[in-house]
């Protein structure tokens, strides 16, 4: 009976190889139908164009305008004319011909530009269709060069690595607050975090609504959002294994945490600041770059609140002093990214990109509060009061208050 | 056109290897030893390089041939004498090229923006046979003096329906005809217009006439157009300039059948015309070189080019000359 059994089973059974290929194919000969039969003609018969064209850049050089597109819809499109500023223009496409969905093409432009004036440039497509761009205010897009890559370089560091190296020489004063006036500090850390979040949370609506619609930016941030979230909570878990102890971390790991999602955070600040100068808006140049370095000090607070011996739960002995090393390391965690945002901002901005690094400092950002909270609580505990009080309460909203007064200075 | 700029940097290059400018000056001018700089619309790199890419395909529709060209009806004696004229209207769905590599839906009398240039004599039996052989209701609204029942605002013709508009050519002058189904402003933008000449019973003295229709088209349908014309096709007499003859005697009809915009002007550079204000009377009504006209106004210009060489034409709405309402004419002795 058993025999007899197997001998019918085996010659039906298929590897299971060709039976996961099975819907693969069934899936194919759907394609196949669809391109051939089209069996939906009956709701594109006179359809009007659905022509989608996205400006990803517009590049000034001493010979005139130079557009990089990207064909975001669903049909080829057929750039027929060019005008700038409502007069037909010379220009030229590479490569020439229609771009077919997806495709990318760089028009050039020659045109006598006048330094600071604005100009609006109109891509007129076959069927009359246009699409616009505009430059704000034109100034010669910087090309990569040593001296270019010094500039935006230094404007990284002016913005993430000076304000926080400044905000960590308060280190030594903080050492000898009481753990009361240390948790309202914390307070404060979780104030400007929770500023921080909202803000980058502003900016990735912002800047993913223009993201051209096949990207789906907005979605692309959360989701980069989440990932880094689920991310930073596997990373922690990670170093309990290793130890035995099974604590939240604290001391400098949780610094290096906060170090690193306020890094995220100001890899997008650089970038918004290089992809602003880049795009001519240098006349604000001096003041958002002394607006960046009055913001973002706090930060350099916010990173050093947990290095203190006896802040949170840890006891006194169990954390040494951190030494400079780790103070340097902290630093170029959270104020490095300035650097390489300011560069990828000057000289390759891309929304898209920009979108996805915000998302992940989004997600950073949400996890480090998460652990900031964690820590005033067990240290409110070992204080025996409660976490919310009206001294921590004090301390997070001078964090908002202070993020929100010094962002006067570098918002328009 | 690029091959055209390519062509006119070598030529600059080699001209510059002789120690010329760098610009180098129309063969015209070269030939007469004038050497005037007129040489907009023609980009010689960088400096000028307004204008747009590329050509038009001119089989279908050629902006120079339809300036001299007028559609006298097949001719005929009426029962009470007078001379009777019988034209073939039909009103046509037709994608037309507006400007090189730009495609327009257009709505077309035969097929064609703007439409034949209907021309008579004052005193004539006209007969409009019309079909309308689109998917949307259509008429044709004739300017001048015409029983109301002939004034094309109704009937309405229906797709596929035919109607037959007959009354007396009066009064001389230039008119116009255009569909006037409502929307108004969509079925002229669309391009249903064209030029309806009544000559004077004595006629006018022989000259070289050129008729000039000022248009316009909403390429997105925002409402304000994209590209303007006369007779068309952006910047079609800048890269194809009029040919005419030094000192002999112009007559350009004159129309305006811009939407959108209330105004719309001619100006002529290096000469005056004539003004014969909707050509309703035979004496001038000023010499200028700049003519205002709001929209249906037309008006019938006169005047020689005494110097031979290129003379620009254009809006002096700068907006729409850079838009493509710009050409030339090339007077050759």
């Amino acid at each position: 009976m058993t025999l007899e059994k197997s001998a019918i089973e085996k010659p039906v059974r298929m590897p299971s190889w060709l039976l996961s290929l099975l819907p693969l194919l069934l899936l194919g000969l759907l394609a196949w139908v669809f391109s051939v039969a089209n069996p939906l003609a009956l709701f594109t018969v006179n359809v009007p164009p659905v022509e989608q064209l996205a400006v990803e850049r517009v590049l000034l050089t001493p010979e005139g305008f130079e557009l990089r597109l990207l064909n975001s819809g669903p049909m080829p499109v057929s750039i027929a004319q060019v005008t700038v500023d409502d007069a037909y223009w010379q220009f030229t496409q590479e490569p020439a011909g229609p771009l077919p969905r997806l495709g990318r093409a760089s028009l050039t432009i020659p045109f006598h530009w006048v330094v600071n004036d604005l100009y609006h440039i109109r891509l007129v497509t076959s069927t009359g269709l246009t699409f616009d761009a505009e430059v704000p205010v034109a100034t010669q897009t910087p090309v990569p060069g040593g001296r270019e890559f010094l500039a935006y370089g230094l404007l990284g560091i002016y913005i993430g690595i000076i304000p926080i190296g400044i905000g960590l020489l308060w280190f030594p004063a903080m050492k000898r607050m009481e753990r009361r006036w240390l948790n309202a500090v914390l307070a404060l850390t979780i104030g400007l975090l929770v500023f921080l979040l909202i803000d980058t949370l502003l900016e990735v609506i912002e800047i993913g609504a223009k993201v051209p619609g096949v990207f789906q930016g907005i979605p692309l941030a959360l989701f980069a959002a989440l990932l880094s979230w689920l991310a930073i909570i596997s990373l922690s878990s990670l170093r309990k294994k290793g130890s035995t102890q099974t604590k939240a971390p604290r001391g400098f790991p949780l610094a290096l945490l906060i170090a690193a999602g306020i890094g995220l955070h100001n890899l997008g600040e650089g970038l918004s600041v290089g992809a602003a100068l880049s795009l001519g808006e240098a006349a604000l140049g001096t003041f958002l770059v002394v607006g960046f370095i009055l913001h973002n000090v706090t930060e350099g607070i916010g990173i050093a609140a947990p290095l203190i011996p006896g802040s949170g739960d840890a006891d006194a002995d169990e954390i040494k002093g951190p030494g400079l090393g780790s103070f340097l390391v902290l630093l170029l965690v959270s104020g490095g990214p300035a650097i390489l945002g300011a560069w990828i901002g000057g000289f390759a901005y891309s929304p898209v990109l920009s979108t996805l690094f915000l998302g992940v400092g989004l997600g950073a950002i949400w996890q480090v509060i998460v652990e900031v909270v964690g820590l005033l609580r067990r240290s409110a505990t070992a204080e025996k009061t409660g976490w919310i009080n009206a001294l921590n309460l004090g301390g997070f909203a001078a964090g908002l208050a202070i993020m929100y007064l010094t962002a006067f200075l570098v918002k328009f | 056109m690029i091959s055209r700029r390519t062509f006119i940097k070598t030529v600059g290059a080699a001209a510059g290897m002789a120690g010329l400018a760098t610009l180098m000056p129309r063969e015209a001018g070269l030939a007469q030893g004038t050497g005037h700089g007129m040489d907009m619309g023609r980009p010689a790199g960088a400096l000028d390089a307004s204008g747009t890419v590329g050509e038009v395909d001119l089989f279908r529709f050629d902006p120079t041939a339809f300036m001299t060209q007028f559609d006298t009806g097949a001719v005929s004696q009426a029962a009470d004498g007078r001379t009777l004229r019988e034209y073939q209207i039909t009103a046509l769905d037709q994608e037309i090229e507006i400007a090189p590599g730009v495609y327009f839906p257009a709505w077309t009398y035969n097929g064609q923006v703007p439409g034949p240039t209907f021309r008579c004599k004052e005193g004539d039996l006209l007969r409009f046979h019309f079909t309308n052989s689109t998917s949307h209701e259509h008429t044709i609204h004739f300017h001048g003096i015409h029983p109301p029942s002939m004034d094309g605002v109704s009937p309405i013709i229906e797709p596929g329906g035919e109607f037959t508009y007959e009354f007396e050519a009066r009064p001389f002058g230039l008119h116009l005809y255009h569909c006037h189904v409502m929307p108004l402003k969509k079925h002229i933008h669309r391009g249903l217009y064209g030029a309806f000449i009544i000559d004077p019973p004595g006629g006018r003295a022989p000259a070289h006439e050129l008729v000039m229709v000022m248009n316009g088209f909403d390429t997105n349908f925002d409402n304000e157009n994209e590209v303007y014309a006369v007779n068309t096709v952006a910047f079609h007499y800048s890269r194809h300039p009029v040919q005419v003859r030094a000192g002999e005697l112009v007559r350009v009809y004159l129309a305006n059948l811009t939407e959108f915009d209330l105004i719309n002007s001619f100006h002529l550079h290096a000469a005056m015309f004539r003004l014969y204000r909707t050509g309703t009377n035979l004496e001038h009504f000023e010499l200028t070189d700049n003519v205002i006209m709001g929209q249906g106004e037309r008006h019938i210009l006169e005047f020689t080019l005494d110097y031979p060489g290129q003379y620009m034409f254009h809006a002096h709405q700068s907006e729409f000359a850079e838009l493509g309402w710009m050409g030339m004419f090339e007077a050759v002795a």
